[in-house]
């Protein structure tokens, strides 16, 4: 079996399980956030239950849309704040937290071997932790609050076998474009996306969760990885809990994969989605003519330290461009801190760009950046469709961290080797 | 169980966020939702399907986020069910989760043209297009999948399971 076949036996009960099979599987933690909790709450209401199967194992994240910028959202925070209170479930609130799958994990809630559902798609970010983690609706997640279980197809498995070193500016993220470039916005649907080999090994966890948290952008079920010493080391002072014995949550030498990708990523260049599919993936050196109104640097994908550190090297000592209004949004207080500290906030405040507190902001485009009809931004999150940050005659263009700064800085689309060579 | 309707066709890879977008996350009635259904590719869309229609889309329909606002939307839109060639998965869930058929059959986006009359057998799998007198036979439901959208949803359903109990 494989590392996604082997968690989903355990859930279930089975000695084995194969692709194809639909189980019954016990979930170990679901969350819900600010704009899916209200259905989730009144859907649990209509079953009648008074309480939560276990209020250790759910969470309640505010991060859409914080803080509230209208009464709505106010009067839905509130109700969620409510339901938490009343049920004993761990709520983070605005300025507790910060975006949901960056909080997960940060919080302990995240451990390899456990099945995660959260009712948000980017669920699948916790694979980068050997965790079974996937999207569900509100009102599945109503259902697992009320019984702790839910049904699950077992997925077949795209291997996706990483060798070689990043260049310098060439980031997971240009890694995991390329992939859904190469297979398609459909490419891996109902499929667990593995991957492996010495470049995923000696990646950072936030590199591991880029790639996770993007596998859905190819329908995937789930991404995964297994956990390692990397994944420890992450999760040392995170949680009270026992880990799971690492040796147990690898895939078999004999795993069954459908497909088998191998990537070299040494001569992997920045790539760019480009409206208005995440698997129109292009080389940023060849859209240097897509001038930009906004650059956004943030998300669940890309608004960790290491995101932020590569965009403050790139911005370091320079300006945004006038007419690129730039927005730094840390993914959560813990990292916001960590920036503070390393004086990034800074370098970014300097630059000329607003850094926001820890939101989803205008990746869905709730609220915070939305764009105007024929405005252009490049961004590190995750989808670019059609009026997915604000006007449906909008464009979004996606991109690592120092593409996006890079870009900021020279007002068009720019690959950042290029702004480097150029400054020598 | 059978579904009938006028056929509204739409291409590969439709995404939640033109199915219903962002900004109308916050709305809770389903009936405020349904006014904005498909608002990302055809603003129209909810006074065409008041009279009841059939969703045909092409390939990875309901992709992106997990939003079950979208397939609500649909559905108080007027929409009875959606046949695609296949589906984005939590879209999928979600729709028979809140009570909405949806089939996935290969070959439905040659087989079916804008306005014509359509009638799914969930049961049997069974998609007839009885404008042109075809059907096609698509992969049967698992029978607890029919019996959830037979029950309202899964709430009702699982209401039902419990009671059982």
């Amino acid at each position: 079996m494989n590392i996604t076949e082997k968690i989903l036996a355990k859930a279930s009960g089975k000695t084995s399980v194969r692709p194809g099979e639909i189980v019954e599987a016990n979930v170990d933690m679901v969350m819900v956030h600010d704009l899916t909790g209200p259905l989730a709450v009144e859907a649990f209401r209509r079953i009648g239950m008074e309480k939560v199967w276990d209020n250790q194992k759910a969470v309640v994240i505010l991060d859409h849309q914080v803080p509230a910028e209208s009464v709505k959202v106010a009067e839905l925070h509130k109700m969620m704040r409510q339901f938490a209170k009343e049920q004993g479930i761990r709520l983070y609130d605005v300025g507790k937290g910060g975006i949901c799958h960056q909080v997960m994990p940060e919080k302990g809630h995240v451990l390899p071997s456990t099945v995660i559902v959260g009712a948000d798609s980017h669920t699948c970010t916790y694979g980068a932790f050997g965790a079974f983690a996937t999207g569900i609706g509100s009102t599945e997640a109503a259902a697992v609050f009320a019984t702790g279980r839910i049904w699950l197809k077992v997925p077949s498995a795209i291997r996706v076998n990483v060798e070689g070193k990043f260049r310098k500016y060439t980031a997971p993220k240009d890694l995991i474009l390329h992939v859904i470039g190469k297979l398609g916005a459909g490419g891996a649907i109902y499929k667990s996306v593995e991957f492996t080999g010495s470049t995923i090994r000696e990646m950072s966890v936030a590199g591991r969760m880029t790639l996770c948290n993007m596998t859905v952008e190819m329908g995937a079920k789930n991404g995964i990885v297994e956990p390692d010493e990397t994944t420890r080391d992450f999760l040392k002072g995170r949680t009270t809990k026992p880990l799971a014995p690492f040796e147990s949550l690898k895939s078999d030498a004999d795993a069954a994969y459908e497909k088998v990708v191998d990537i070299d990523v040494a001569d992997l260049g920045s790539q760019v989605a480009c409206p208005a599919q995440v698997d129109n993936v292009k080389p940023a050196s060849e859209l240097s003519n897509v001038t930009l109104d906004q650059a956004f640097i943030g998300s669940c994908t890309n608004g960790r330290i290491e995101d932020l550190r590569a965009a403050a090297e790139i911005l370091k000592g320079r300006q945004v461009k006038d007419g690129v209004r730039t927005l730094v949004i840390p993914a959560s207080q813990e990292v916001y801190r960590q920036a503070l500290n390393e004086g990034l906030i800074e370098i970014f405040t300097d630059a000329g760009a607003l850094v926001c507190g820890s939101t989803c902001g205008p990746c869905l485009g709730g609220h915070i950046g939305l764009l105007a009809p024929g405005e252009t931004c490049v961004s590190t999150s995750n989808r670019n469709f059609i009026g997915r940050m604000g006007s449906t005659q909008a464009n979004v263009y996606l991109a690592s961290p120092a593409t996006v700064a890079a870009s900021a800085v020279t007002g068009h689309i720019t690959d950042p080797q290029e702004l480097e060579a150029s400054k020598a | 169980m059978k579904v009938t309707g006028t056929a509204i066709k739409f291409g590969d890879n439709i995404d939640t966020d033109v199915i219903l977008p962002g900004k109308y996350l916050v709305l809770i009635n389903p009936r405020d939702l349904a006014k904005h259904a498909m608002e990302g590719l055809d603003p129209a869309f909810p006074e065409k399907a008041a009279q009841g229609v059939i969703v045909v889309g092409g390939k990875n329909f309901g992709c992106g986020s997990s939003r079950e606002q979208a397939p609500l939307a649909l559905k108080y839109a007027g929409v009875k069910c959606v046949i695609a060639e296949s589906f984005a998965r939590i879209f999928f869930r979600n729709a028979i989760n809140i009570g909405l058929p949806a089939i996935e059959c290969k070959g439905i986006s040659a087989a079916v043209d804008n306005g014509d009359g359509v009638v799914v057998d969930l049961e049997a799998g069974k998609v007839q297009n009885v404008t042109k007198g075809k059907t096609l036979q698509a992969p049967k439901l698992p029978p607890f999948i029919v019996e959830i959208l037979a029950d309202g949803g899964l709430i009702e359903n699982l209401r039902k399971r419990l009671k059982k109990k």
